[in-house]
């Protein structure tokens, strides 16, 4: 019998590649169920989870909510803009009220690098970090890899390319832990502006040129360009954007391989990826999504049996 | 730590075939009845009747299933470990149909518990009955009782009952362990 190494699943960086494979066989088994007629299992009956979100979220937030409910956890869920953060109150504090009202679990988004570490370190639940700034996504990095290994059979050895804006992307860094962590070779793709420096240093090679980096992978997660997150321009204009770091149907046909096209959401069509492509076959970004909340239940489930 | 043999690879071979046979007088033909094997030690059990059913009964089809109950266990964050799940194959409806849930050892009762649940997200079964090679009886925590026993045992809570398969562990045989 084997569990998790950590109680907390903070970022993919403090996780170890047979954390990696028990979350992906337990996520099989989610996914079976989540195909049956009825889709929920009790598993969790007596859990309390509550979902924290600082930042804005439809996509993660609803497949947490999900994922909870069919392991018949209870959820309360809590947003920023209409609680007492604004009338001035702590992290420590929201959390603490929360968790004393008999609360195992919390799933949290935050606009800060590091808030999750920070909560585990000072209050007694579990903690799930749905994205804290610019750092980590675990479980977005653990449905991409999900996703590829149902697509291509396995990570290891695979080519991935992650393209666009790579210096404000949680997804980003959390996918390079997690790809490097299963023995795939990792290369970033966009405007210099937009890569950090010494990202070499994570073990992955940079690319400018787009074609030249679909040529050599077998997979491009495409990231959606983040206008929110952007305080100066990193790129003249978005149309230059497109023409240089889009992917296109011409493009993608002009390869002498079928390459899997993967997208974290929402999409900016016609941005980053033309419709055609993000509704082509090459792309996996609806199925993505459904192993989102197969990845998700095998987290909550794994982590859950730990407390105690 | 000893063991004794409790049944040996001919007294089992001799008993699956009376299993077999028991089944087939209760559910002839088998167009409306399910084999479900209760993941993950009672696989090996209804492959094995479903093979001397086919085989040697000339039983044309049967639908065989694996079940597994680990999310709906009672014991989640009981015990010190994760309870790890196994793979579970239903490619049919249960809808009115007659379920029989194959196991291996029947102790408490809490797995069979557990299955009732899950079986319910397959349909609603016309009946269900439960079949078991070794009934460990006076250790029952809850009122459940097999349909077809194999052998009747009693053991201690000390002890455990071992069942091995060969297509899993080598050869056919069934130990008492004492712990």
């Amino acid at each position: 019998m084997s569990e998790l190494s950590v109680n907390h699943l903070l970022g993919i960086k403090y996780l170890n590649k047979k954390d990696i494979g028990l979350i992906f066989e337990t996520a099989d088994h989610f996914k079976e169920v989540i195909n049956r007629s009825i889709k929920k299992v009790p598993t969790l009956r007596d859990t309390t989870i509550a979902n924290i979100f600082f930042e804005n979220s439809t996509r993660t937030k609803l497949s947490f909510e999900l994922a909870e409910k069919r392991l018949s956890a209870d959820v309360i869920n809590f947003s920023a803009s209409q609680s007492s953060v604004k009338k001035g109150e702590t992290l420590i504090d929201t959390v603490n009220n929360i968790l004393s009202m008999k609360v195992d679990m919390v799933v949290m988004r935050h606009p800060n690098p590091g808030a999750g570490i920070f909560l585990s370190k000072h209050v007694k639940a579990s903690i799930i970090n749905a994205g804290d700034g610019a750092h980590e996504h675990p479980t977005q990095a653990l449905l991409d890899s999900y996703s590829i290994r149902e697509k291509l059979g396995d990570v290891g050895g695979k080519n991935v390319v992650i393209v666009g804006d790579i210096l404000h992307s949680r997804v980003a860094l959390s996918n390079i832990f997690a790809l490097k962590l299963q023995g795939a070779n990792v290369k970033v793709c966009g405007p210099r502006t937009l890569i950090p420096k010494h990202i070499e240093s994570l073990g992955v090679t940079v690319e400018t040129n787009l074609k030249k980096a679909l040529e050599w992978c077998d997979v491009a997660n495409m990231l959606r360009v983040q206008n929110e997150r952007m305080d100066i321009s990193y790129f003249p204009t978005t149309r230059e954007y497109t023409q240089q770091f889009g992917i296109n149907k011409k493009l993608l046909n002009s390869l002498d391989k079928q390459i899997v096209i993967m997208h974290p959401g929402p999409i900016n069509r016609g941005v980053e990826i033309t419709s055609d492509v993000a509704d082509s076959n090459q792309s996996i970004i609806l199925e993505q999504v459904e192993n989102g909340v197969a990845i998700r239940m095998a987290v909550i489930y794994l982590l859950a049996s730990k407390i105690r | 730590m000893s063991q004794k043999v409790l049944l040996t690879s001919k007294e089992i071979h001799i008993i699956l075939h009376r299993l077999a046979c028991q089944l087939l007088e209760n559910h002839l033909d088998f167009s409306n009845t399910v084999l479900i094997g209760i993941q993950p030690r009672g696989i090996f059990l209804a492959e094995r009747l479903a093979k001397i059913l086919k085989e040697e009964y000339k039983v044309k089809d049967i639908d065989l299933g694996f079940l597994d109950i680990t999310f709906y266990r009672d014991d989640f964050r009981r015990g010190e470990k994760t309870l790890e799940a196994n793979t579970t194959k239903i490619d049919f409806l249960v809808d009115d149909k007659n379920v029989v849930f194959v196991d291996d050892v029947l102790y408490t009762g809490r797995s069979i518990r557990a299955a009732l649940t899950a079986i319910q997200s397959f349909g609603r079964p016309s009946d269900i009955e439960l079949l078991t090679l070794i009934d460990r009886r006076f250790s029952r925590h809850l009122p459940i009782q097999p349909n077809y026993r194999g052998r009747q045992v009693d053991a201690i809570n000390e002890e455990k009952v071992k069942v091995m398969w060969e297509e899993n562990d080598g050869k056919d045989i069934v130990y008492l362990v004492n712990k």
